[in-house]
């Protein structure tokens, strides 16, 4: 189990030093030169007002060191937490514009990747079982998993927002309000809170589903399935074995899906306008704000580094053959 | 297939995920008699039996119309998709057939042409990401040893870093110009999950007999995982190209989707885009909006449809369900 646990942290602590090193070089090595491309974007065309700016530039990127030095330079600024100033919301620093956002982007990932994982795996196993849900669920789910994550939320915006007025179209609470404990504030947050859930929690649903229902047909073929049966099991019991082998496949695919679940709330939280760090995104894109980006796409990889660590304890949790330091989770 | 089973059950858990597949139970077991029997065979009592599966039909038939419609549809218009033709904001109409946006743009033709470039960046996207994932996995299953090591290493990096994030970051800095290069991008990140399960698969063939046989004729590394190994996983590799292929097509709407898509090509992401953009959903000009997730999601849902039916034809097993 340590040879494990060694194993899985050593491929993280890599990712991480692997993407703060592309962090570090696609602005330095890139073709075309970053500064010159900032400049022209400010379009101001007088000779004179462009090399002081420049020098600012090159000063702000720490450009004006010998490389090995900047690159020792940027981890130091990073492990101190200084991701640079953003240029959207200037003067304020990088980290904390996206320590607001975070809470909401959590605040719609966690539940939806949770419930639907739930939901997916109980029903696609109830499909495996019967015709009639599996001729239903089945072609659901295709079409669920199938669906762009930003149209379903516009569907659901268009129609249960605006045209049937049941819900908030835009933003994480309503305008009138400022943040603060009341229940009518936190009642103006679940209100805004529920339909981008919504439409995370439909696309990821039919994809569990759809895996739960294939996996236990799958199992269902094993031979140790044939020989409970072949010995008079019942086959509730059989079909209770099925699904918790089916479930170790399950919590692997949940690991391997979470870059998607993540890009699902980016697009969906842009389309309902609500303050996490996919509209953060948007708004730096089109803001042309390098800092707030980088810094953006460090915070996803941190996180999407945390939850496999999270699925990998669960998954020592829930297979015995890793704690007995068999070759159970695929490392 | 005991020897097969247990790894390949791990290993298709990606897909079985969130991509929806079923395959690991494809008859790589077939071992020698499938080696001996000669291709051409094989490949005929497949066409066989996936002419007689409705899903493999179905989706087939509803993918390859859209493909007709993309390729062939822009053809009959002398404007082009972005071109102020029509009176502004008006509905579906027989001159207009899914209405024309606020400008008064044709919203047929920027769906056609829309389908066009989400079928190319699904065949360059997928097959990239396919190539990648099949050399890596071939190469790290039947080498072994430190090569195999180094490739893991590899694969698994690849594997956990979030794709969209990277993507973000490159295309701030290089930007994305054209479908191809677009499609370069997204298949260079999606591959990894294909390395593990070619690895797996591989592995567990690279003792077979026949196998062996092979390498005692002298056969060299290349030839063995051409003609023996890969010709056992064929039906499996092709299914892999299809869910790649609908993986590529949503990544691709995504970055459209938020702003990081090709300039100057039209494609359902940006339709979309626009539509969020030009408050299409408060003025309810439904038709801007819905007809691109729904290309989408009938070429994507179809291809997936057709995979399961593929299963059923490349696995005996499941037909009688």
């Amino acid at each position: 189990m340590r040879r494990y646990f060694a194993r899985k942290v050593a491929i993280y602590l890599l990712t991480f030093f692997v993407a703060v090193t592309l962090n570090w070089l696609i602005p330095r090595f890139m073709p075309g030169d970053p500064v010159l491309r900032m400049l022209t974007r400010t379009s101001v065309s007088n000779p004179d007002a462009i090399a002081p700016m420049r020098e600012y530039y090159n000063n702000v990127f720490g450009l004006d060191v010998p490389l090995w030095r900047q690159y020792l330079n940027y981890w130091a600024e990073l492990l101190q937490g200084n991701m640079g100033i953003s240029v959207w919301l200037f003067p304020a620093p990088v980290t904390e514009v996206i320590l607001d956002a975070v809470p909401y982007t959590l605040a719609l990932l966690i539940p939806s990747i949770l419930l639907s994982w739930y939901a997916g795996n109980k029903v696609g196993a109830l499909a495996a079982r019967r015709k009639w849900l599996d001729n239903t669920v089945l072609p659901l789910g295709y079409a669920l998993t199938a669906t762009p994550y930003m149209w379903i939320a516009i569907v659901l915006a268009w129609s249960l927002a605006i045209i049937a007025g049941v819900f908030p179209v835009a933003g994480g609470y309503s305008f009138d309000l400022q943040p603060s404990w009341s229940l009518v504030f936190f009642n103006s947050l679940i209100q805004h809170w529920f339909l981008p859930f919504l439409s995370l929690f439909l696309v990821a649903f039919g994809g569990w589903a759809i895996g739960m229902r294939n996996m236990i047909i799958y199992e269902l073929e094993a031979d140790y399935a044939n020989y409970l049966e072949a010995l008079g099991a019942p086959r509730r019991l059989i079909r209770r074995y099925a699904f918790r082998n089916a479930l170790l496949p399950q919590l692997t695919g949940l690991a391997l899906q979470l870059g998607v679940l993540v890009a699902g709330a980016l697009v969906t939280e842009i389309v309902f306008g609500y303050p996490g760090l996919g509209r953060l995104i948007l708004m730096a894109i089109q803001n042309q704000d390098f800092f707030l980006l980088q810094g953006a796409f460090l915070f996803i990889v941190i996180g999407v580094l945390i939850a496999n660590f999270v699925i990998d304890i669960v998954y020592v949790l829930v297979d015995p053959r890793t704690r007995t330091g068999m070759t159970g989770g695929a490392a | 297939m005991s020897d097969l089973a247990p790894a390949a059950r791990e290993e298709a858990a990606p897909a079985a995920g969130g991509e929806a597949v079923s395959a690991p139970a494809v008859p790589v077991a077939a071992g020698p008699v499938a080696a001996a029997q000669p291709g051409a065979r094989r490949t005929r009592d497949a066409l066989h039996f996936a002419l007689r599966n409705k899903k493999v039909v179905g989706g087939g038939i509803v993918v390859l119309a859209f493909l007709a419609l993309g390729l062939i549809a822009p053809l009959f218009y002398d404007y082009g998709h972005s071109e102020y033709v029509g009176p502004q904001s008006s509905g579906p109409s027989g001159e207009y057939w899914f209405g024309t946006t606020t400008f008064g743009q044709d919203v047929f033709l920027q769906f056609v042409h829309g389908i066009r470039s989400t079928f190319l960046v699904g065949l360059l996207g997928g097959g990239l990401a396919a190539l990648i994932g099949m050399t890596i996995g071939f190469v790290a299953g039947y080498v072994g040893g430190l090569v195999d090591e180094a490739l893991n290493m590899l694969t698994n990096i690849v594997l956990v870093l979030p794709a969209l994030a990277v993507l973000i970051i490159l295309h701030t800095y290089i930007g994305i110009t054209s479908v191809p290069s677009q499609a370069l991008f997204i298949g260079i990140f999606s591959w990894p999950w294909v390395a593990r399960a070619v690895r797996a698969q591989t592995f567990s063939l690279r003792t077979r007999d026949f196998v062996d046989l092979a390498r005692l004729s002298g056969m060299g590394s290349g030839a063995i995982i051409r003609r023996e190994i890969a010709p056992n996983m064929s039906s499996y590799l092709f299914m892999t190209f299809i869910l790649l292929f609908g993986g590529s097509v949503l990544f691709a709407a995504t970055l459209d989707f938020i702003g990081l898509g090709p300039t100057g090509v039209m494609s359902l992401g940006l339709m979309m885009n626009n539509a969020v953009h030009w408050s299409a959903l408060q003025l309810g000009l439904w038709w801007w909006f819905l007809p691109p997730g729904l290309g989408i999601t009938a070429i994507v849902g179809a291809l997936y449809i057709m995979n399961v039916g593929l299963d059923e034809v490349f696995n005996p097993k499941l037909r009688e369900m």
